[in-house]
């Protein structure tokens, strides 16, 4: 499959770039930090913008920069497992829900809808207070909370595909079930699944920033973007530019994933390719 | 009859701008529309006309351009009169029919309300005064029970009805222009008949000027009284109907009429319509590549045979509801002889799709028997099953629909042969198969939307023949093709019957292509099969009445010929 036709428009370069940055300093990030993101400073609380500290400090004379950087890791580490698990186990309950046996679907579905009924947040709470916080912890439950928008996803474009002729088509030829899915259904239904990953991959930072706002996600003082969210935002008077820098890399990296997804969608499609 | 002159097209030019670039779809196209006339615009799909109907009603898409001439209408020229004077215009001087009544009715109202609401936009009536008008319209049109069709919903009605609320529609407020859009189209051809019926003689009544666009010679010849004919952006000639027919002055009608299936003896190879050297259009019968003695129909095995075939279905309006049972194929026996052709007709929801799934097991019959050379696919596991059907093939109607648009060619062909052989000599078999239904070996590499309807259906032909099957099911395959391409597939389908050993199941809505393919024919009403019998007996001595109905109903064209002149 051909790339270079992504390559060329601007704005998906631009989000590429963003993307493989965050990635890069995900790994990076605690040898490239100009600060010891832990070590306090009582003298210099919320300061802004200097030679010293280029983003500021925090309410503990802490570095902002240092903290952003190093912070990438665990965010960009939830946000990619968690995907990765609400994606594959709930594109393979939603084939299932929508393509198996009548009675074994109607289960699953009903299951999915009682789960999508519960607000996320709150599972999250339920799950986190049970168990121990840590990176992968949260990457695991916050994976299971976003299966159910996955699995309806995947199971109503599912039931559109099976509407088609092509899918027939298979069975006539008399092709096997495992040939069904992964030749015609799967193939079929990748571009809402990858419009729904982009948006769980934004969903699942924003959930975990949600978490550790609270206190259950990433424990302090580690640092993650979310927690210096929530904690700015108290310090909006002293230090207004404490609570955008975090902001700012938050809705940048989402605005990147959702470009990205976007991009990829009309490019699976081979009809769209060449438009 | 013919009256003043109401809608004048001249030297009409269009082009579209796609990427900075001007592609023309029109050139200089003259047209004249006369009071109590109907003017029938026949051409291909992409021949343009359909945007030169949208021309005369002011209603041409934002990235088309007018590069020359007018649509003359009562001294303005509509293609650059304002929108409030197009608004006053449209439904009221000059109203449109279009192809799916279905769809171009609103869903969600009652069709009285969208008659009224027609009225009233015109018309300085009361709501009861337009209430009134509206019924007696149902009533000129024909319907049972004009009272009911005022409160129901669009999809209570069959698609016959929709189409008469919309020809009420279009004639609520006595337009003087009528553009009728392939309005029968989407009809069966009884209803097709009752509908061209009505439209003739409100005609009559009304004196509106008709326009009526249509890819079907047929049609035409029943009800227009003049005819033009466009090709790729051209006029190619205009002329009244009855000479159109027995004496078309241009080379392309006379290969569009040649390219009929009802204009050829049965069984033989239709012409086709293509360039000579000097880009002339000409119409050639080019003989078959294979050249092998024809099939022999009388004494051969009996490749397939069906015994009681039964499938009922039970519908539940609502989940608590009683069911109430629909027997969508009741009781069917058939046999087809190896190396023919059973063509299956019947209008739409008499069963014959259902019919076609039930052979190949896609849907489960009730009881019955499907014997293939003297195997019973009924009684077989779903693993056994799966390995009979390498010896059929379905060939569906819709080639935009049976082709997954994620594979290329080269996947979809190689389908059968990945899925029974482990895709043993894929390539070679795909090459010979593209070479077999006439594309070219590059077509390999792409995907189905790069092809044309005619091309793709030749694509699940080549699908369809990979493992060599005894038996190919081709439901309606060609009834979604224009005329001249449809020449093309059913030259195709009987070269490849010699060639492959072939047996075909030929199911169609269409009379005259069952006519010309079939060795024998049932005739299917309700889920049963009502008539069945050699194509000749069935077609020239029909026993059953409804069989006697269906073929009266088909629009005929061959009337002005010497071949058919008995009729």
């Amino acid at each position: 499959m051909r790339l270079s036709g992504l390559l060329r428009r601007p704005l998906v370069l631009a989000s590429l770039c963003v993307i493989f940055g965050i990635v890069v300093v995900a790994m990076i990030g605690p040898w490239i930090a100009p600060w010891d993101p832990l070590a306090l400073d009582q003298n210099n609380v919320n300061q802004g913008s200097s030679s010293a500290h280029l983003l500021g400090t925090d309410e503990f004379g802490r570095d902002i920069l240092s903290r952003l950087l190093v912070g990438i890791r665990p965010t960009v580490v939830v946000a990619l497992v968690s995907t990765t698990i609400a994606a594959l186990l709930g594109t393979a309950l939603g084939i299932v829900g929508g393509y198996g046996n009548r009675t074994v679907g109607f289960f699953i579905m009903r299951g999915v809808d009682i789960m999508l009924s519960f607000p996320a947040i709150l599972l999250a709470l339920l799950a986190v207070g049970f168990w121990q916080s840590g990176v992968l912890s949260l990457s695991i439950v916050i994976g299971i909370i976003f299966i159910p928008q996955f699995a309806r996803v995947a199971q109503s474009a599912t039931l559109q595909v099976l509407g088609q002729e092509f899918v027939e088509a298979e069975h006539a030829m008399g092709a096997r079930y495992t040939r069904v899915i992964f030749r015609a259904i799967l193939p079929n239904i990748l571009a809402p699944l990858v419009v729904q990953a982009t948006l769980t991959i934004a969903a699942a930072i924003l959930l975990e920033s949600g978490l550790s706002f609270l206190g259950l996600g990433i424990v302090p003082p580690e640092p993650s973007w979310g927690q210096m969210i929530g904690t700015a935002r108290g310090y909006m008077s002293q230090n207004p530019m404490y609570v955008v820098w975090p902001s700012l890399c938050l809705a940048m990296t989402v605005l990147a994933v959702n470009i990205l997804g976007d991009a990829l969608r009309d490019h699976l499609d081979p009809r769209l390719r060449n438009a | 009859m013919a009256g003043h002159d109401v809608l004048k097209i001249e030297d009409l030019s269009i082009s579209f701008r796609t990427e900075g670039t001007l592609r023309s779809a029109i050139r200089n196209a003259s047209l004249t529309l006369r009071s109590g006339e109907i003017l029938g615009l026949v051409g291909e799909s992409g021949s343009g006309k359909t945007i030169l109907s949208l021309a005369a009603m002011g209603l041409l898409p934002p990235n088309a351009m007018v590069t020359g001439g007018r649509v003359m209408f009562e001294g303005t020229d509509l293609l650059r009169a304002g929108a409030s004077a197009l608004r006053r215009l449209r439904g009221k001087r000059i109203s449109m029919i279009f192809q799916d009544p279905m769809a171009s009715l609103d869903p969600i109202f009652t069709c009285g309300d969208q008659i009224v609401e027609a009225i009233l936009l015109h018309e300085k009536l009361g709501r009861r005064g337009a209430t009134a008008r509206a019924l007696a319209l149902l009533e000129k049109v024909r319907m049972p029970d004009p009272p009911r069709i005022m409160g129901s919903y669009p999809h209570e009605l069959s698609g016959g009805q929709c189409q008469r609320v919309m020809i009420a529609m279009a004639v609520a407020c006595n337009p003087d222009v009528i553009i009728a859009d392939e309005p029968t189209t989407a009809l069966d051809v009884t209803v097709q008949k009752q509908v061209l019926t009505l439209l003739r003689e409100l005609n009559a009544e009304i004196g509106a000027a008709v326009l009526l666009i249509t890819h079907d010679l047929g049609v035409i010849h029943e009800v227009a009284d003049r005819v033009a004919v466009i090709y790729h952006g051209d006029m190619m000639e205009e002329a009244r109907t009855a000479q159109i027919f027995s004496a078309p002055k241009s080379a392309y009608t006379r290969a569009l009429i040649a390219s009929m299936p009802s204009m050829s003896p049965p069984r033989t190879r239709l012409p086709v319509i293509e360039r000579d050297a000097k880009g002339e259009i000409v119409s050639v019968v080019k003989p078959s590549a294979t050249v092998r003695a024809a099939p022999a129909v009388t004494g051969g095995a009996t490749l397939l045979e069906l015994r009681g075939l039964t499938k009922t279905y039970t519908l539940q309006a609502t989940p608590l509801s009683a069911g109430r049972e629909v027997r969508a194929v009741d009781d069917v026996s058939l046999a087809i002889p190896a190396r023919s052709t059973l063509g299956l007709v019947g209008e739409s929801g008499c069963g014959k799709s259902t019919l076609s799934r039930l052979v190949m097991r896609l849907i489960e019959p009730d009881s019955g028997d499907i014997l293939i050379e003297g195997q019973n696919l009924a009684g077989l596991d779903v693993a056994a099953m799966r390995q009979a059907r390498r010896d059929m093939a379905l060939v569906f109607q819709n080639p935009y629909g049976s082709l997954n648009p994620r594979e290329t060619v080269r996947d979809l062909i190689a389908a059968p042969v990945d899925i029974h052989r482990g895709g043993k000599d894929r390539d070679a078999i795909v090459a010979r198969l593209l070479d077999a239904v006439g594309l070219p070996k590059e077509a390999a590499g792409k995907y189905p939307h790069e092809f044309s309807g005619g091309q793709r259906q030749r694509i699940v032909i080549a699908r369809a023949l990979a493992l060599q099957p005894r038996l190919v099911i081709c439901d309606e395959a060609v009834s979604a093709l224009d005329v001249s391409v449809q020449a093309q597939v059913l030259n195709l389908l009987h070269d490849l019957q010699a060639e492959f050993d072939l047996t075909y199941l030929f199911i169609s809505h269409d009379m005259s292509v069952v006519r010309h393919v079939s060795d024998s024919i049932a005739v299917m009403q309700k889920g049963r099969i009502v008539e069945s019998g050699p194509a000749e007996e069935v077609f020239e001595r029909p026993r059953n009445p409804y069989t006697r109905t269906l073929l009266d109903a088909v629009p005929q064209v061959g009337t002005m010929q010497p071949a058919a002149a008995e009729a």
